[in-house]
């Protein structure tokens, strides 16, 4: 592996604005999304979902759909193998099979409105939609735990019998599965030194990931025994695993096409539809295609989780944090798998903390089991850290940049989980908010008030494959094993042009299906461009390298005589001494394909921070965001209209999460707000335009100096928001979303 | 099972016919029968925008919409926009300012903006904010949206 | 969707009699905003789908100085915002209008199919109770007209018999020195659905500056839109200044018992009536010409 950076004076298309490769598929309307996919003789899939929070399925009866005219196949849980009680990462959050087996189909219980209990297909979506109402399942009602603490203490509505509490040696039925428990230092000595502490409980609600695509999943079963699945995935290989270990079947049957991909956030790594449509299309030998409804995608899949957090911190009255304590609790959904773990590294991320305690619970709940959503975990820690951080400054009068910059963490902090920080950029982050004119500008009218906070995420790097294939012509092929979810196409065949040295019109970049390159993981943890960029510049380098080969045959030189500058290959010895890139690849002897596979174990997080202004309209507690700027550490912008654009979107999602989104739930578990009427996104009249900017603090482990830019900027908003409504009203929020009906009973016109 | 009726409209410019059941909308018709899957289904209830087609030069969500409706009327799709192998300034202007991450929703904030122009040829950004209301982007955070908005009536004044 | 027979007729005549003939069964289309929603979600025992949009009768606005204004049952929102003499006499219906949905829906969705629907949190519904309006309605036993105030039972229940068509909204002509306007709550800025909202009419006199006449339409509050009559009857008599749409802020709120649910908490809703009432009034008195 080639571990130096790539030298400046290589950066032609890096650091430029280019048109994105996708970009006039999608505007037209050519792109195809997985639910575009249509095959011949193609059936359309549906599931049957639990009306029950909770319930003991008695039974299932499935032949009077079986019989309805129209209706080809119904599968139910029996249809599946029994699955490996095993525990797999798949990107950024960790899977049980025999628990994704269950929330594929479930088969003796039910634990969530929305559970999937049985699917069918049918001729066409009317006939399947009707048909299922004919699929009778009796069940035992049983009561449902909604609340995260009571979920903690209750011995008597448990989801799971049989689970224990990992990180504990209690033998007890349980609904923690888990126990996460950093400690540094002596936090007890650390809040005597205090002299002044604050503590608070902070409660966030689950929130939707929202992709407006939904889940989608085409699947052929071959009489041949070849399985092929065009699904909307973040990663076709990681479906290609969770399909396989849920049918039992071998890998290399298997072959599942990305389509494009209409948003996912974390949403599309667990399976969902493909497993379903597998076994319909087993069963009927036709392609079977499933599309989730708005409804379905809201009550079945996702969520983030929501949490109940509590932040004690104690600081100096210089402004030195002495000591911090954290308990996060999160809600897993119907299985284990929340991201407490993440939300735990997160939480004091950004600060040089000397002692410091955190016990991280991830918790069941009756609800769908959580999924990443963009920084897993963070958003809710940052909405609580970055209050209290706030207060602790306002209670010793320090301005709210100033003690943060006194705190802030820098390369080589020792984090309370005890690992080191690499290069990172909060203190430099910081000082851009310091000097920004937003932060500088008077505040124009009452009810008004100005918000900072700051978040750090660790990111992920893991495997990427990429190959280039050379053509005679001079244009070049770049494959590659990872899903692009929004431009890597484009920032991947960047890296790989400057390495080659040939212009980005002459790489065709496209993502392939699981058939046709090796393995790499899935597109999440802000990993792609970075990762299989840096797999792309491998395989450019590997391109160049036997390119030097060819042409050090064809000259009758030795190899290390060949220099590459500049599109042209020369060498001081011989006669012919220059030739292009374009010349050369007319010329070969045989196919020059380079190979980029890599594990990038060493990888960079990256902080970020918001500033916000908001006025509050204190009779109807609406809050308006009147303007935002968002700050980032992106290592080097490969695409900086990218970066841009993944700071932005970022921001509105986090801003959606501090105002609008949130499930709400009856005391029966039923959702209220199954769709996007009352399940409020922001529309493009709840935010204003938002001014990106963009540091670059390189990364030297990677080719250009990039980090992973796609989560951290979701993290800060919230708290930033709570923040600047604190200035705004004088009040504090300590619970998401805030809504103008909490406003209103904060500020105490109205109380429930 | 109701019987099919048969239909007579023109979609994208060409004069068609076709058989649908009366409780098909106008979206299942453009995708399914027409392959017109430009048009997109994100939520099925008017309130994403995803689904945006013109309807006799007027914007409506295809959802909405019944497809026996457009018997004797005219739909345009994002896939109508321009002519074969070129870009509508609109399609050109979001190509050009980014204005599109996951590209799902982006064919109805095409269609949607297209209809905005037409009626509004130098809008401000409030105005661009407050008519692409009924268009959700959950990728974006809508500022290159509303950029490309710009720069696609500077494209389309520039041609007057 | 469930299947069902779809019928364009091109006269009321036929209306009401494939209403008669399909009892209960059949359900009229105008802009579909709703119904086609319904038709989907719902265990929908409908198997008549009758589409209004073909009768011109239910397509057209008019205006005549004796009778006023008159909405055809299925005109849409954009075609009543883009209508000068409404612009220019009843702001307060465009009000309403511009405010359903986004630009999409307010193409199809009329106001004649959100009065129908008979949500408590009709925009268009607040609007014409203000404006005093009256529901033109024909059915097998001929026409009949009903204030719009008694036209709703419950969420999604009205007055129409099953053989019965709204077929327009008429509106008395404006009063001189009359004023009116629509106000409502929501989370969201746009696209979004009413947490609460009022509507408020007052006519006063020229030289007094007394109020005359009064509509004060309070949304999302209640099973359906209602008028405040006790608010009404408290301005009637006192000048419009801001003690008096103090006095009726608070007099509003203490006319309803709203309930909560997902879109707001009864605290929430009692507390917004008496500020928009407030706000409504205002918009009504800044507006009286």
């Amino acid at each position: 592996m080639n571990n130096s950076m790539v030298s400046m004076d290589k950066h032609r298309s890096v650091g430029t604005r280019p048109e994105r490769i996708d970009a006039k598929e999608k505007v037209t309307g050519s792109a195809l999304f997985g639910t575009d996919i249509m095959m011949p003789g193609m059936l359309h899939g549906r599931i049957l979902r639990s009306p029950h929070a909770h319930a003991r399925i008695i039974s299932i009866n499935t032949a009077n759909a079986e019989s309805m005219s129209g209706v080809f196949a119904v599968v139910t849980a029996n249809d599946l193998p029994e699955a490996d009680d095993m525990k797999e990462k798949l990107g950024e959050s960790t899977i049980n099979y025999k628990f994704l087996r269950d929330n594929n189909l479930a088969s003796d219980k039910v634990l969530y409105v929305g559970h999937a209990v049985a699917a069918l297909a049918a001729e066409t979506p009317d006939i399947a939609e009707n048909a299922l109402e004919l699929i009778e399942v009796e069940y035992e009602i049983l009561d449902p735990v909604l609340d995260v603490r009571e979920s903690m203490s209750t011995e008597l509505k448990i989801l799971h019998e049989q689970l224990r509490t990992l990180g504990s040696t209690n033998d007890k039925s349980t609904n923690v599965a888990q126990h996460i428990h950093h400690v540094k230092g002596d936090p007890s000595l650390g809040f005597d030194e205090a002299d002044v502490i604050i503590e608070r409980e902070f409660i966030t609600a689950p929130v939707h990931q929202s992709y407006l695509e939904p889940h989608a999943a085409t699947a052929t079963w071959g009489k041949d025994g070849n399985l092929t699945i065009y699904a909307s995935t973040q990663g076709a290989f990681v479906t290609r695993r969770q399909v396989s270990q849920l049918l039992q079947y071998p890998m290399s049957k298997i072959k599942v096409i990305p389509t494009e991909v209409g948003g996912a956030f974390g949403g599309k790594n667990p399976t969902y539809v493909e497993v379903p449509a597998s076994l319909l299309s087993y069963k009927t030998a036709k392609p079977v295609r499933v599309v989730m409804s708005r409804e379905e995608v809201i009550l079945g899949t996702g969520p983030g989780s929501g949490t109940s957090i509590k932040v004690k911190m104690g600081a100096k009255k210089s402004g030195k944090i002495t000591a911090a304590q954290a308990e996060l609790c999160y809600e897993a959904g119907a299985y284990p798998g929340s991201p407490v773990d993440p939300g735990s590294m997160a939480i004091f991320a950004a600060y040089d903390i000397p002692n410091g305690q955190i016990d991280g619970y991830d918790v069941l709940v009756n609800k769908p089991r959580v999924a990443a959503y963009r920084a897993p975990g963070a958003p809710q820690a940052a909405f609580a850290c970055e209050q209290v951080i706030d207060e602790l400054a306002s209670s010793i009068a320090m301005d709210g940049i100033e003690f943060r910059m006194m705190n802030a963490a820098s390369e080589g902090t020792e984090r309370i989980n005890g690992k080191l920080h690499k290069s990172i950029a909060i203190k430099e982050i910081l000082g851009i908010i310091d000097d920004h004119p937003h932060y500088n500008e008077p505040i124009q009218g009452p009810y008004q008030g100005r918000g900072v906070a700051i978040g750090f995420w660790d990111n992920w790097g893991a495997r990427s494959s990429v190959d280039i294939n050379v053509n005679s012509d001079g244009t070049v092929n770049l494959i590659s094993g990872s899903v692009d979810l929004t431009g890597s196409r484009t920032t991947v065949a960047m890296q790989a042009a400057d390495v080659l040295e040939i212009p980005l019109e002459k790489v065709k970049s496209s993502m392939v299906d699981t058939d046709s390159i090796s393995y790499a993981d899935t597109s999440a943890g802000s990993r792609t461009t970075m990762a299989t960029g840096k797999a792309a510049v491998e395989a450019a380098y590997d391109v160049i390298g036997k390119l030097k080969l060819e042409i050090a045959s064809l000259w009758n030189v030795s190899i290390d005589s060949i220099r590459y500058a500049n599109g042209v290959f020369s060498s001081n010895k011989g006669k012919d001494t220059n030739m292009t890139f374009q010349e050369l690849a007319g010329k070969l002897s045989g196919q020059v394909t380079g190979h980029g596979n890599v594990n990038v174990e060493d990888w960079a997080g990256a902080g970020g921070g918001t500033i916000v202004d908001v006025e509050v309209d204190p009779d109807t507690g609406q809050i308006k965001i009147l303007k935002c700027t968002v700050i980032q550490n992106a290592g080097k912008a490969i695409h900086p209209g990218q970066v841009e654009g993944q700071m932005q979107g970022g921001v509105v999602q986090g801003i959606g999460w501090a105002l609008y989104e949130g499930y709400e739930y009856d005391k029966n578990g039923k959702v209220l707000n199954a769709n996007l009427l009352d399940y409020k996104l922001p529309t493009a009249l709840d935010v204003p335009n938002i001014d990106a900017v963009i540091i670059e603090k390189p990364f030297p482990s990677n080719p250009y100096g990039a980090r992973g830019v796609g989560e951290t900027p979701i993290i800060s908003p919230a708290p930033a928001i709570a923040n600047a409504v604190q200035k705004a009203l004088g009040v504090r929020l300590h619970r998401l979303p805030m809504t103008p009906s909490r406003i209103l009973e904060e500020i105490g016109i109205t109380s429930e | 099972m109701s019987s099919k009726l048969v239909v007579n409209s023109n979609i994208n410019g060409q004069d068609v016919e076709f058989l649908i059941e009366p409780q098909q909308s106008l979206l299942e018709i453009l995708r399914d029968a027409f392959g017109l899957t430009g048009t997109k289904e994100g939520c099925n209830d008017g309130n994403c925008g995803a689904c945006s087609v013109l309807f006799d030069n007027r914007l409506v969500n295809a959802c909405l919409v019944l497809g026996v409706e457009i018997e004797g009327r005219k739909v345009v799709t994002v896939e109508g926009l321009a002519n074969i192998n070129e870009l509508h300034p609109v399609q050109e202007a979001f190509v050009v300012e980014d204005g599109l991450q996951c590209g799902y929703c982006t064919p109805g904030f095409i269609v949607s903006t297209k209809a905005l122009l037409d009626q509004n040829p130098d809008p401000s950004d409030d105005e661009i904010r407050f008519w692409l209301a009924g268009n959700l982007c959950r990728c974006t955070g809508y500022d290159k949206i509303v950029k490309a908005v710009r720069h696609a009536a500077r494209l389309m004044n520039e041609a007057r | 969707m469930k299947d069902f027979t779809y019928v364009s007729p091109s006269s009321i005549g036929e209306v009401v009699g494939l209403l008669s003939e399909n009892e209960g069964c059949a359900a009229l289309l105008a802009g579909g905003t709703d119904l086609l929603v319904q038709l989907r979600n719902t265990n929908s025992d409908v198997d008549v789908v009758i589409d209004v949009k073909k009768i011109s009768q239910l397509n057209d606005i008019s205006y005549d100085v004796d009778n006023g204004l008159s909405v055809g049952a299925a005109v849409p929102c954009s075609q009543i915002y883009q209508s000068d003499i409404i612009l220019e006499k009843y702001p307060i219906i465009i009000d309403a209008a511009s405010i359903i949905g986004g630009k999409a829906i307010q193409n199809r969705a009329s106001f004649g199919g959100n009065v129908c629907n008979s949500s408590p949190s009709g925009d268009a519904i607040g609007a014409m109770m203000a404006l005093g309006a009256t529901c033109e309605i024909v059915g097998s036993n001929g026409v009949r007209t009903v204030p719009i105030n008694e036209f709703f039972i419950a969420p999604g229940k009205n007055i129409l018999m099953t053989d019965e068509i709204l077929v327009a909204l008429k509106v008395p002509p404006p009063k001189q020195y009359s004023g009116s306007g629509y106000i409502r709550f929501t989370p969201r800025a746009e696209m979004d659905i009413a947490v609460a909202g009022v509507g408020s009419y007052l006519e006063v006199d020229r030289k007094s500056d007394q109020i005359l006449s009064a509509r004060i339409a309070l949304v999302a509050v209640a099973p359906t839109p209602v008028l405040s009559t006790s608010v009404a009857q408290m301005l009637i008599g006192n000048t419009p200044i801001e003690n008096t749409i103090q006095m009726a802020a608070s007099l509003a709120q203490e006319s309803i018992s709203p309930i909560t649910d997902v879109r707001g908490t009864a605290a929430q809703r009692k507390h917004l009536i008496g500020v928009l009432t407030k706000r409504s009034l205002n918009l009504a008195v800044s507006r009286v010409k």
